[in-house]
């Protein structure tokens, strides 16, 4: 079975993913490399190197806080939660990322339309 | 959790970060092997699928925000490790740079005293000076008593203060003796911002005519003259021969420029020069108001000195007022000799610097395996540079903080050592701008000796250096360290250059004829008592008979009186004309006239050219004579044989002065600066001929000038006993041999010459350890490759000429560089130095013969050492 290109995260959206998957409930590293290809049915390939460093950065940030807690192996892991400033970076994120891919779409939208005018 | 706490649980945070990392592996692991790969294949892709996991790891350990912190601290403690390792280097490298970051401080410390430093009155940028100019004249101090007056009054945007000299005797109580003094104005003090430390200021009322006479007094003269200094306010003070009340002490904290003892009102006394508008001898102060810019002082000032010039325009047509800032008046013409050292001083430092760059470019080759290492190991370049920036700064703060103990040292010595005196001297020392400034420099250097290393990283080729490690160098590196050489001897050159046309200008100058003896020749300021000043004729009788006292002492070959004594401080010039002048204000022609008694010319040994000089029967009511110098006769008529013409003097006499004689030219304004001074015509005139009305002030600047037997030095004390007189209150002050004023009018020359040939030794030393440093590693280098020329039959003197030319193409291209600053330098020191010889190319050939001869010494004994390599060994060592 041939596997469909993948493309490359646009810079900056790594953040906007993982803030978006923690949201949903506190979660450990590998879990978030996991969901993330999962979720984006392989289309995202998320580089496994840059997920750590974004994860601490975004814990320096206070936008993530985390504990370390038992798996349901009873394994000890990272589990990583939003702060409440998270959560509103994460609305923030989300509402702009909403309007550029609004406006992006538009402008596409509008060549075609020209495109098929004539 | 704060940054703080982050830094101090650096462990734990390392810890967890390693579990996270191999809890997410095992995890990866467990889910591959649960879809059916063997144990080594999940192995094998977990890890794959994660990356290099030292350089995830850093990346997280930089996404913490106290990365930068730790890192410091981590590569300070490996730089002093490694310092410590290879103790040779560091020393050297310390060694260097605490010289050059002393040298600079001091130089520094000494320009913020002087020139930095706001003076030490309230709202010090406020205070400025007020300036006269004339075309003819150019820019200078003196302000006439009705032009001050009249600025005073119109004056609305600043206020304005005057003060003339006035120093004299103080008969008691206590020890007579001759003090220096200023007569002010009543709001001098006010307007400085200087309150009195007991008494008061002089009130408006004291400052008139007729006033009783009133005096304020510095610290030091209370305690000199009043056994209780505070009971000094209200008592009297026998000054000039009159019974003055101290009415104010000053604070000892109080500083002006020059000495002074003594204050008194400037109005009281009734000099007819002070009504005059073309006798401009008075000094002008001035505070401007809050909110006034200087722009906005000049602009009013303009205003007022065009007002004046439309209603005297006899006196004040071309007359111009400039304000001036204070401080600089006080500092003098020292700011540029300062300034040129802290430049020569810089340069030493750079070179300092550049030495020190290129034993690091040689340790941090070296190293290449070692740095190739860590970029294996995962560090990324901006921590490479960052380490290696480290370490230069480690290494120059450890220099600068030797470098600041060696200033706090060397002050001292360096002031004492100033020729002359240095103004504000005392307020010369070590304070936090020092230190700002030296951490500041020490930085730089570090940044500057290791900017160079850090890029020198090997990023792109690791492999390679892993491989070979230090045995062969890139090119890139051999050519920056031929580059630090020629920067080297680049910068070295421009010292020694200008050691060298300092050295000529001196040679130069000090060969000039000063026109007169200048051997065995005493002069010193003189001050008679004060109960013979009351008529002129007692002035007269008081003069004569200290002539006669000063002949009568042993070891006096000769005495006589003069008011001018040539090149030291104190001028009366006086327009002249060969025509009568309408008015003296047209005169184009000025002369430096100077009045004398018959026996100067035997005493000075100043040389007759024609006609005769004066004698005992040229008398006040004969005809007024005078004597001028070669200069003028040119000048005026042409030729030299002018006796018997006439010259119209208007300042000094109504009627025309015969001329009676023609003497030779003597240079007045010190070796250096007098063929190039806008004055340099000479009139004598006989002192006996000065009329009764100037008596009281000549009385007050007449100077005595001995022709001595032997050391004029041994003289001085013989005659301040003898010349006491009656009352023992006439007093010899201001002794000065004629040679040493002689020597002291090249002071600030030669003392540039001792510190730029003192900078430019240390440079040429520097070059050489840089040049032999470099050219060492350089052959160290290319070891194996000689090994192979020897081996194919080279002989040990090919082996000597093929490092030589190596060295002789970066010793040309530095003295080539150097010549074009070397030209930026003559340039530099013919603005600021007075009397400085326009740069000659046999100076520049025997500075590049100093420096090709000593560069050429230092790099033959690498040269040297390589021809007696051992082929077999050589080739071995690869």
């Amino acid at each position: 079975m041939p596997t469909p290109p993948k493309s490359d995260l646009p810079q900056g959206t790594l953040d906007l993913l993982i803030l978006k998957i923690v949201a949903l409930g506190p979660v450990h590293g590998y879990a978030i490399a996991q969901r993330l290809e999962q979720v984006s049915r392989g289309v995202v390939q998320a580089p496994e190197g840059s997920l750590y460093p974004a994860l601490h950065r975004l814990e320096n940030r206070d936008l993530l806080t985390a504990d370390w807690k038992q798996t349901d192996t009873g394994r000890e892991a990272k589990f990583y939660k939003l702060t409440r400033k998270g959560r509103g970076a994460l609305a923030q994120e989300e509402a702009s990322w909403n309007r550029l891919t609004d406006a992006v779409s538009l402008i596409l939208g509008l060549s075609n339309a020209e495109g098929d005018a004539k | 959790m704060t940054w703080l706490a982050r830094l101090f649980r650096r462990q734990k945070m390392e810890s967890q970060l390693d579990k996270e990392l191999l809890f997410h592996i095992e995890q990866h692991e467990q889910d591959l092997i649960a879809r059916g790969a063997t144990p080594e294949e999940a192995h094998r892709r977990a890890r794959l699928a994660l990356g290099g996991p030292e350089q995830i790891k850093e990346k997280c350990r930089d996404a913490r925000g106290t990365r930068w912190l730790e890192d410091l601290a981590q590569d300070t403690r490996y730089a002093i490790r490694t310092f410590r390792k290879k103790p040779g280097f560091a020393i050297i490298a310390l060694f260097i740079l605490a010289l050059g970051i002393g040298a600079t401080t001091v130089m520094f410390t000494v320009i913020n005293g002087v020139l930095l430093k706001p003076l030490e009155f309230p709202n010090p940028d406020q205070l400025m000076t007020l300036h006269g100019s004339t075309k003819e004249f150019g820019e200078f101090w003196g302000f006439s008593g009705p032009d001050a007056d009249d600025v005073a009054k119109d004056a609305h945007s600043f206020v304005v203060a005057a003060w003339i000299y006035g120093g004299g005797t103080i008969s008691g109580p206590g020890e007579p003796e001759y003090v220096l003094g200023r007569q002010v104005t009543p709001n001098f003090f006010s307007m400085l911002g200087a309150p009195m430390r007991e008494g008061r200021a002089f009130r408006n009322e004291e400052d008139k005519p007729g006033a009783a006479p009133v005096a304020i007094i510095s610290s030091t003269l209370a305690r000199r003259h009043f056994s209780q200094d505070s009971n000094a306010v209200g008592a009297t003070l026998a000054f000039e021969g009159n019974s003055y009340t101290v009415v104010g002490i000053l604070p000892a904290s109080f500083r002006l420029a020059g000495n002074a003892d003594i204050f008194t009102p400037m109005h009281q006394s009734t000099d007819h020069r002070a009504q005059r508008r073309d006798a401009r001898f008075i000094h002008v102060i001035a505070r401007r108001n809050d909110g006034v810019t200087s722009a906005a002082g000049q602009a009013e000032l303009d205003t007022i000195a065009h007002r004046l010039a439309r209603e005297f325009p006899a006196t004040n047509a071309d007359l111009g007022m400039l304000m001036r800032p204070l401080r600089l008046e006080l500092v003098g013409t020292i700011g540029s000799t300062l300034w040129l050292l802290l430049i020569a001083v810089a340069l030493v430092l750079l070179i300092a610097c550049v030495n020190i760059a290129s034993l690091v470019l040689a340790r941090a080759v070296s190293r290449e395996r070692e740095l190739a290492m860590r970029v294996a190991l995962g560090a990324g370049l901006g921590r490479l540079v960052r380490q290696c920036l480290t370490e230069s700064a480690v290494l120059g703060l450890a220099g600068g903080t030797l470098g600041v103990a060696l200033a706090a040292i060397g002050i001292g010595p360096f002031v004492a050592f100033w020729p002359g005196s240095l103004p504000r001297a005392d307020e010369i020392h070590i304070d936090w701008r020092i230190l700002l400034f030296a951490v500041g420099v020490s930085l730089l250097s570090g940044l500057i000796f290791g900017l160079a290393p850090a890029f020198r990283v090997p990023i792109q080729n690791i492999e390679h250096a892993l491989r070979v490690g230090g045995r062969t160098i890139a090119g890139s590196s051999r050519r920056l360290h031929a580059i630090f050489v020629i920067a080297e001897i680049a910068l070295a050159f421009v010292l020694l250059a200008s050691a060298g046309m300092l050295g000529r200008t001196m040679l130069k100058l000090s060969s000039l004829d000063p026109g007169l003896n200048t051997h065995n020749l005493l002069t010193a300021r003189f001050a008679l008592s004060p109960a013979s000043l009351n008529t002129p004729a007692q002035m007269r009788t008081a003069w004569q008979s200290l002539l006669d006292q000063t002949r009568g002492t042993p070891g006096v070959q000769s005495a006589a009186l003069a008011d001018i004594i040539p090149m030291r401080e104190g001028e009366n010039v006086l327009p002249y004309s060969t025509a009568p002048l309408a008015n003296p204000s047209d005169a184009t022609s000025f002369a430096l006239a100077s009045t004398v008694t018959p026996d100067y010319l035997a005493v000075t040994q100043i040389p007759l050219r024609a006609g005769r000089f004066f004698t005992d029967d040229d008398k006040l009511g004969g005809a007024p004579i005078i004597v001028i110098d070669e200069n003028l006769a040119r000048q005026a008529f042409g030729t030299t044989n002018v006796v018997g013409r006439r010259l119209y003097l208007p300042n000094l006499n109504a009627e025309p002065v015969t001329i009676i004689g023609v003497v030779g030219h003597v240079r007045h304004w010190g070796l250096a600066g007098d063929d190039q001074s806008r004055i340099r015509d000479q009139i004598y005139y006989p002192f006996a001929q000065v009329p009764d009305h100037l008596m009281r002030f000549f009385s007050s600047v007449m100077s005595l000038a001995v022709r001595t037997h032997s050391d004029p030095a041994a003289m001085i004390n013989p005659l301040r006993q003898r010349l006491r007189g009656g009352a023992g209150d006439q007093m010899l002050y201001d002794e000065a041999s004629m040679d040493q004023l002689v020597a002291a009018s090249l002071d600030s020359q030669r003392f540039l010459l001792l510190l730029f040939g003192i900078f430019a030794g240390l440079a040429l030393l520097l070059a050489c350890i840089g040049i032999y440093g470099v050219l060492s590693y350089l052959t160290s280098q290319r070891i194996p490759e000689i090994g192979v020329r020897m081996a194919l039959g080279a002989s040990a003197r090919e082996v000597i000429r093929l490092i030589l030319r190596q060295s002789l193409a970066m010793i040309l291209l530095g003295v080539g560089v150097g010549l074009l600053g070397a030209f930026a330098a003559a340039r530099l020191l013919h603005r600021l130095v007075e009397g400085m010889q326009p740069a000659e190319p046999l100076t520049f050939v025997a500075m590049v013969a100093v420096l090709f001869a000593t560069a050429l010494l230092a790099s033959y004994i690498p040269a040297r050492r390589a021809s007696h390599t051992n082929p077999v060994e050589a080739l071995r060592q690869d």
